[in-house]
């Protein structure tokens, strides 16, 4: 069951192309990834999701609803944390908390409780009688996610909810993100981090000049791009140069008696490869998967000498 | 299940712009002090001798000081709506500006609230501005001729002009592109009780100026409040007077409304 499909989203500003044809699907309960440079679309993505705009073509559904026919459908199960702070300043934290409660229409008395375990559980009880300029910038976030979990939303937006975060409030969000999903909701998420996107996510999609130009399991897209190599290490020449022989792509390291072959990691082409090498005498074997930077760069270049080559 | 209730979401945001003001009544004291400053002065330094020249504008044959400050104080009330209403646009520019209008609007909230909640919230700041300054008014001389039924009236019209303000103020803020732009616009309706029957008798204005200040929405809700509170005829200005509440009103409604649906995506 998704969580999220889009099909065929487009978005255009005057001339600009945002969005060129996004489809997307995620699975309830899973963590996706909407990876991409500045200026991808990726905030534009959410705003749609999110009902905050109207694309203009294409079709999606959220939590079960349409986003065409009933978007109080889709508010009701969402919660959204934006790039930019969404509380109010004027309020203190604990009021912010409240004013969620209200507007979610909780019992006072409901309310209340949740806003004491949700400060407690973001350790904002000592800053809950403040306002928000005096928060620190982590401190600030954890109140903007807080907020957005008083309705307890099942599916929950991210829109680059680490960027500018030292790395010590990077990885207590990384923390809550992770609890949030032990607890069963669907996280659609956006950032610039492939590093954020490979820790958290179960699928990655990127996203570049407003279309998703990949799209799997971290590993699979690791797996599509070339960089990814068996190394093969042999006791002594006579081996290398026996296995060398029979792997025509192959590249040799005599003074390391190594021998690398390029892979797409999957296991029918690694038994293949070693079917070939039956009989050779082999010391040990290493898999190196690319990370995700050689995808993206990979990726991402690619589409730009494409688009380049068009112009 | 949570059901759309535009009513309990319009209290909550009520309630937040009160806390707003309560919290940083910097702004609220200054919007209400500033009609009572004008009060003052009009009446001590200006007072002496524009009262002698209201002639016939003046009640009773009163003269002078006297005189004056019966002419002047339903203007008084006029300018703290007007001066109310400033805040208003500033407080609607503001969260306009502010990332949780985006929260609000990816919740499933009654949209209008966010906007009722300032509107309901200004008519509160001014219903007790406007008692703060009429009770200055009387402890300075002022004594109306009001019965029950005229301050009935009298208090009716002043709620209606504070509505009709506050949505066009709403609208301005809305429309406003920053803070700045929505402390300056409403400015407008300060002004125009000066080119009216505000501070002198229309009379005494020039013929081209005099047409403008007969039809302006300021001249009928201020002949009507003067002559509710003072006791002498309404017959000519009161229609006039509602009619300009109303389409305030509707149209900064109505303005308000269609400002809000635009689509604002920082």
């Amino acid at each position: 069951m998704n969580a999220i499909s889009a099909r065929g989203l487009r978005k255009s500003y005057g001339d600009t192309v945002v969005l060129d044809g996004i489809d997307l699907d995620v699975r309830q309960g899973s963590v996706f990834a909407l990876l991409g440079p500045n200026g991808a679309g990726k905030t534009t993505v959410v705003n749609i999701l999110s009902t905050l705009i109207a694309p203009d073509a294409g079709t999606a559904s959220v939590a079960g609803s349409s986003l065409a026919d009933d978007p109080d459908g889709i508010r009701r199960a969402i919660g959204v944390t934006g790039q930019f702070s969404a509380v109010d300043n004027l309020l203190t934290g604990a009021e912010n908390l409240m004013l969620m409660a209200d507007l979610h229409h909780l019992p006072r008395e409901v309310g209340r409780a949740r806003t004491s375990e949700l400060l407690a559980r973001f350790d904002l009880t000592d800053a809950a009688a403040k306002v928000p300029s005096t928060y620190s910038g982590g401190m600030q976030r954890k109140l903007d996610l807080a907020m957005t979990l008083v309705g307890e939303p099942r599916v929950i937006f991210l829109d680059e909810p680490t960027t500018g975060l030292d790395p010590s409030s990077r990885r207590t969000m990384w923390q809550i993100i992770r609890g949030l999903v032990a607890g069963g909701v669907t996280i659609f998420l956006t950032t610039q981090y492939l590093e954020e996107a490979d820790e958290l996510a179960d699928r990655i999609a990127l996203l570049d000049h407003g279309r998703i130009i990949a799209e799997g399991t971290p590993d699979e897209l690791k797996r599509q791009v070339p960089g990814g190599h068996v190394t093969l290490t042999f006791a002594d020449d006579a081996g290398l140069q026996q296995a060398a022989g029979r792997l025509e792509s192959s590249l040799a390291d005599d003074e390391a008696l190594t021998l690398q072959v390029p892979t797409d990691g999957s296991v029918a082409s690694l038994r293949a490869l070693l079917d070939r090498l039956d009989g050779v005498s082999v010391d040990g074997i290493a898999m190196h998967a690319p990370d995700l930077d050689d995808v993206f760069f990979s990726l991402v270049g690619t589409h730009t000498e494409e688009a380049e080559a068009v112009r | 299940m949570t059901i759309t209730n535009p009513t309990r979401d319009s209290i909550t945001m009520l309630r937040r712009n009160l806390r707003h003001m309560q919290r940083y009544p910097s702004l609220t004291l200054m919007l209400l002090g500033q009609p009572i400053l004008f009060l003052l002065l009009f009446v001590y330094v200006f007072g002496g001798t524009l009262g002698d020249g209201l002639g016939g504008a003046a009640v009773d044959g009163s003269t002078g000081r006297e005189a004056y400050l019966g002419f002047v104080t339903p203007t008084i009330l006029v300018i703290t709506i007007t001066g109310a209403i400033l805040g208003t646009a500033i407080s609607v520019a503001m969260d306009m500006t502010e990332g949780i209008m985006a929260r609000f609007r990816t919740m499933a909230i009654s949209k209008a609230s966010v906007l009722t909640g300032h509107v309901v919230g200004t008519v509160i700041q001014t219903a007790i501005g406007l008692v703060v300054v009429l009770a200055i008014a009387v402890l300075v001389g002022f004594r109306p001729a009001a019965g029950a039924a005229e301050w009935l009236a009298i208090a009716g019209l002043l709620l209606l002009a504070t509505v009709g303000l506050t949505w066009t103020a709403v609208a301005l803020g809305l429309k406003a592109k920053s803070v700045e732009t929505a402390s300056n616009t409403p400015m407008i309706f300060t002004l125009l009780p000066f080119l009216g029957s505000g501070f002198v008798p229309n009379d005494s204005l020039p013929a081209w100026l005099r047409w403008f200040a007969e039809y302006q929405p300021f001249t009928p809700i201020i002949e009507t409040l003067r002559g509710l509170l003072l006791g002498t005829s309404v017959a000519d200005s009161w229609l006039l007077a509602v009619g300009w509440c109303l389409v305030l009103t509707v149209g900064g409604y109505v303005w308000s409304k269609s400002l809000f649906r635009q689509e604002r995506v920082r």
